[in-house]
C-alpha cells in the first residue's frame, strides 16, 4: 500500500492542508501571527537596539583613562622609569608621560594666563602619567585594581579616574543585555501559549473532521501532523512579521539617527536587523510554533474519540 | 469473522442499548440485522467498529477481541473495516474526492493508488463526476453513496452499512445491493441494518432480529410474517 513516495506524500499533504486552512481564515491567521510578530519583534529589537548603542560608543573606550600626578620634586628620569613599568603591567595600552615642563606649556597655552605665570619664579606644577587600559581591561573592576596599583607608588600623589562614566555605561549595557535574554525567555513562553491556544480551538473547531479521520483509521499521528504543521506555520511567519516590524522601524528612525550621530560629529549609520537575525528569527519562531502546537495537540487531540463511550 | 458473547450495552446517559446478544456471522458471510428503530441496529454495528465497546460481554471481529484491543492498534483495527453510517459522516467542507480518499490517505497509499481506486469506488456507487463537488450541493441520497464509496474505498475485509439504503429509490437500493453483493462474492464479510423487509426478502440471505436488546431470531428470510408482525 505504501508507495515510497508516501512519507513525502502525507507531509506535503498535512503541509499544504495546514496552509490551506490558514489561508481560509485570513483574519484569525492575521491576528496570531501579528501577535506573535510583535512578542518576537521586542527582542529583536532591543538586540539591534544595544548593538547599534555598541557600536556608536565604540570610540568611547578610548575615553577612559588615569591621570596619575606624581609628588612635587620626583625627579623626570625617576618620571619616565615609572611610566616604564607602567607600561609593562598586563591590560595597559599606552601610558603617556606629560612632564611638568609640558603642563606649564600647555596650560599657558590654553588658559590665557601667560602673563601670571611669568611672576612664578618655580614651576608649581607636578609630572604626570597617563595610563589608558586596552578596550578589554576597561571595566570598573579592572579600572579600580589598576587605580590602587597606580596610588601604591611611593611617588604619586594622586590618582584621578577620568571617563568613568564610560564604565558604568558599558556596566548599564551589560544589564539591558541580560534583561534582554529574561525579557526572551519570557516572551518566547507567551509565543508558545498564544500558538497553543490557537491550535486548542483549531482543534475544537475541527473535531468532525478529526472524528472521522479516526474513524477510518487514522492514527493519533496522522491527525497530529497538519495541527504541528499550523503550528510551525504560525511561528514561522510570526518571525517574518517581528524581523519586518523591527526593519522598518529601523528605516524609519534612519535619517533621525543619522543626523544625531552628523551632530557629533561621527560617522554612525543605523545598523538593521540582517540575514543573520532573519535565519534566526524564523528557526527560532518555527520552533516555538511547533513547541506550542505539540503541546496542545498532546493534551486534546487524544481525548477525541468518535464513539460516545 | 464476527461474534457477540452475551454483549450487553449501556450508554453514558443510563440507556441499556442491548442487554444480552450473542451472534456469530462467519468469513464471507452477508447477514441483515433487523429490527424496530430504538431497538440497537447501529448499536451492533458501533461495537464491531470498536466505536464502541462492550459494557459487559465479549466482541469478537476478525479474531480481535475488541475489548481488549491496546488503544495504539485500533486505528490498524479500523481499516480492516469498511462502515456506511447511518448519518454519512462526511467531511461537510472538503469535496467528495477528499472524502473517499480519507481510507487511503490514513492508510499512506501512494497518490496514483488514492486517484485509481477513489474513482474506482464512485464509478461503483454512480457518482463518476462528482469528485470536485461539496458534500452540501449532493442530494441526501448522493450523500448516502459517497459514504458507501468511502467504505468500500479501501477493499476492507469486512463490510458494516447502517441504512445504506435508507435515502434510495428502490432502483438504486437494489444497485447498492447488487454491490454488497458482489463484494460478498470475493470474500467480504457483510454486516447491513436495515429497515427494509423488500430488500431482506429478495436477497434470501441470513437476517439477525434484535428486540429488548437481544437477538430474538436469526431466520432465513422466508419467514417474514413474523417480523413484519413485530413492527
Ligand atoms: N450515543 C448514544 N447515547 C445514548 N443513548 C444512545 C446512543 N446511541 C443510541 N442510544 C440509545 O440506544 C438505543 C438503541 O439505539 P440504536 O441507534 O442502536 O438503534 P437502531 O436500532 O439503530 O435504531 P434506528 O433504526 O432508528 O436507527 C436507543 O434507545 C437509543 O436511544
Ligand atoms: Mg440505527
Amino acid at each position: 500500500m505504501s508507495g515510497p513516495g508516501s512519507y513525502f506524500a502525507r507531509h506535503t499533504h498535512a503541509l499544504f492542508s495546514s496552509a490551506g486552512h490558514l489561508a481560509r481564515a485570513p483574519i484569525a491567521t492575521t491576528f496570531t501571527v501579528v501577535v506573535m510578530g510583535l512578542a518576537l519583534a521586542l527582542p529583536l529589537g532591543l538586540d539591534v537596539l544595544v548593538r547599534n548603542v555598541r557600536a556608536a560608543t565604540a570610540d568611547f573606550s578610548g575615553a577612559v583613562s588615569i591621570s596619575v600626578f606624581l609628588k612635587p620634586g620626583v625627579a623626570e628620569a625617576r618620571a619616565a622609569q615609572l611610566a616604564r613599568s607602567a607600561r609593562e603591567r598586563p591590560g595597559v595600552a599606552a601610558v603617556e608621560l606629560i612632564t611638568a615642563t609640558q603642563a606649564l606649556a600647555q596650560f599657558r597655552a590654553q588658559s590665557g594666563f601667560g602673563a601670571a605665570l611669568d611672576a612664578l619664579d618655580a614651576n608649581p606644577l607636578p609630572h604626570a602619567l597617563v595610563v589608558t587600559p586596552r578596550p578589554a581591561n576597561s571595566s570598573p573592576a579592572d579600572m579600580e585594581s589598576l587605580r590602587r596599583y597606580l596610588a601604591a607608588w611611593p611617588e604619586v600623589d594622586a590618582v584621578q579616574l577620568d571617563g568613568d562614566w564610560v564604565a558604568r555605561f558599558n556596566a548599564l549595557l551589560a544589564l539591558l543585555r541580560r534583561a534582554l535574554l529574561v525579557a526572551a525567555g519570557f516572551l518566547a513562553l507567551g509565543v508558545v501559549a498564544v500558538v497553543g491556544n490557537t491550535i486548542r480551538l483549531e482543534i475544537r473547531n475541527r473535531r468532525a473532521e478529526i472524528e472521522v479521520t479516526k474513524l477510518v483509521g487514522g492514527t493519533n499521528g496522522f491527525v497530529r501532523r497538519p495541527f504541528l504543521y499550523t503550528g510551525a506555520l504560525y511561528g514561522l511567519l510570526g518571525g517574518l512579521t517581528a524581523w519586518l516590524v523591527v526593519a522598518v522601524t529601523l528605516v524609519l528612525l534612519g535619517p533621525t539617527a543619522a543626523r544625531l550621530a552628523q551632530s557629533y560629529g561621527s560617522p554612525f549609520v543605523l545598523a538593521g536587523p540582517g540575514a543573520r537575525e532573519l535565519g534566526l528569527l524564523l528557526g527560532f519562531g518555527t520552533l516555538l510554533g511547533w513547541i506550542g502546537s505539540w503541546l496542545a495537540a498532546a493534551r486534546h487531540l487524544a481525548r477525541i474519540e468518535p464513539g460516545s463511550g | 469473522m464476527i461474534t457477540f458473547e452475551g454483549v450487553a450495552k449501556r450508554y453514558r446517559n443510563g440507556r441499556e442499548a442491548l442487554s444480552n446478544v450473542n451472534l456469530h456471522v462467519a468469513p464471507g458471510e452477508m447477514v441483515f440485522l433487523t429490527g424496530r428503530s430504538g431497538a440497537g441496529k447501529s448499536t451492533v454495528l458501533k461495537l464491531i467498529a470498536l466505536l464502541e465497546r462492550p459494557t459487559r460481554g465479549q466482541v469478537s471481529v476478525g479474531g480481535e477481541n475488541t475489548g481488549r484491543l491496546k488503544a495504539r492498534r485500533v486505528p490498524a483495527f479500523r481499516r480492516r473495516v469498511g462502515v456506511v453510517f447511518q448519518d454519512h459522516r462526511l467531511l461537510i467542507d472538503r469535496p467528495v474526492f477528499d472524502n473517499v480518499a480519507l481510507p487511503l490517505i490514513v492508510a499512506d497509499s501512494s497518490l496514483k493508488e488514492i486517484d485509481k481506486r477513489v474513482r474506482a469506488a464512485l464509478d461503483q456507487v454512480g457518482l463518476r463526476g462528482s469528485e470536485r463537488v461539496l458534500p452540501a450541493e449532493l442530494s441526501v441520497g448522493e450523500q448516502q453513496r459517497v459514504g458507501i464509496a468511502r467504505a468500500i474505498v479501501s477493499r476492507p475485509p469486512i463490510l458494516i452499512a447502517d441504512e445504506p439504503t435508507g435515502n434510495l429509490d428502490p432502483q438504486l437500493a437494489t444497485e447498492v445491493m447488487a454491490l454488497f453483493r458482489r463484494l460478498n462474492e470475493v470474500g467480504v464479510t457483510v454486516v447491513v441494518a436495515t429497515h427494509d423487509l423488500h430488500l431482506v426478502r429478495e436477497s434470501g440471505l441470513r437476517q439477525l432480529v434484535i428486540e429488548n436488546g437481544r437477538i430474538a431470531g436469526s431466520e432465513p428470510a422466508g419467514a417474514l410474517p413474523v417480523i413484519e408482525a413485530r413492527r
